[in-house]
């Protein structure tokens, strides 16, 4: 199945892409393990990823921790830290 | 009597009149007895900064500021909330974000108002850059710890 990935603020600009759609390889299962993927694939994810703990991700537009699975999600999306308001 | 709050939620480039929103909430009522307003505005820092930039996630925004304001509604007897984020480019003295809450008494206005203000630092997905007023590149501003904390100290212990 296709993913959505959708990234915010500096994590899209060190990704160097607003969004992509991906297959998610067997073995990713949650969040973490969609970040520890992530991040091996390229020297722009790696400097995105570089801290994973303070990525904060959404899926299908509500907030989740890093241990929520991600089956059947249509659109993941990553980012920093809040700073609206 | 009550009837059940429907909570405006709005996600705009274009700025807001904060007396046009407290008007929409109060006018043809009798009921209402206290109104809070908070506004947020976009400081210069000290001459340092030329504009805001703030980057959000179109719908998510929209739903998570509404999931907010349900629970203010949820957990204050209020008898109006507006909520307005703005986003892209927004120059100092503009404003950024409205919150006004109405309510019989003011403790339930004053205190839905703060909770909403500190979730939606937290929560809303919305993203600040720096432009610099002396050309440079200011980069995007960093989430402070207190206002984590602040959004915190809101939780009950069910």
């Amino acid at each position: 199945m296709t993913t959505r990935l959708i990234y915010f603020a500096w994590v899209r600009e060190r990704i160097g892409m607003p969004e992509e759609d991906v297959d998610l390889p067997a073995g990713v299962e949650t969040v973490a393990d969609l970040l520890r993927w992530l991040k091996s694939r390229g020297e722009e994810y790696e400097h995105a990823l570089q801290y994973p703990d303070v990525i904060r991700v959404a899926i299908n537009q509500e907030h989740v921790e890093h241990g929520e699975k991600i089956a059947g999600a249509r659109e993941i999306a990553l980012f920093p830290p809040m700073t609206g308001g | 009597m009550t009837s059940a709050v429907v909570p405006v939620v709005r996600i705009q480039a274009q700025d807001f009149d904060v007396a046009a929103e407290i008007a929409r909430l109060t006018q043809g009522r009798a009921d209402i007895g206290a109104v809070v307003s908070f506004s947020g505005l976009c400081r210069d820092e000290q001459g340092t900064l030329s504009a805001l930039e703030l980057e959000h996630y179109p719908g998510m925004a929209e739903a998570e500021i509404a999931r907010i304001a349900a629970e203010a509604v949820e957990r204050w007897p209020l008898q109006g909330l507006t909520a307005i984020h703005r986003h892209g480019k927004i120059a100092p003295g503009e404003n950024i974000v409205l919150v006004v809450t109405a309510s019989a008494h003011r403790h339930a206005a004053f205190e839905a108002a703060n909770f909403l203000m500190d979730y939606l630092k937290s929560r809303a997905p919305f993203w600040k850059k720096e432009h610099r007023a002396d050309g440079s590149e200011g980069g995007w501003v960093e989430a402070k710890e207190a206002d984590d904390e602040a959004a915190g100290r809101w939780k009950s212990s069910d």
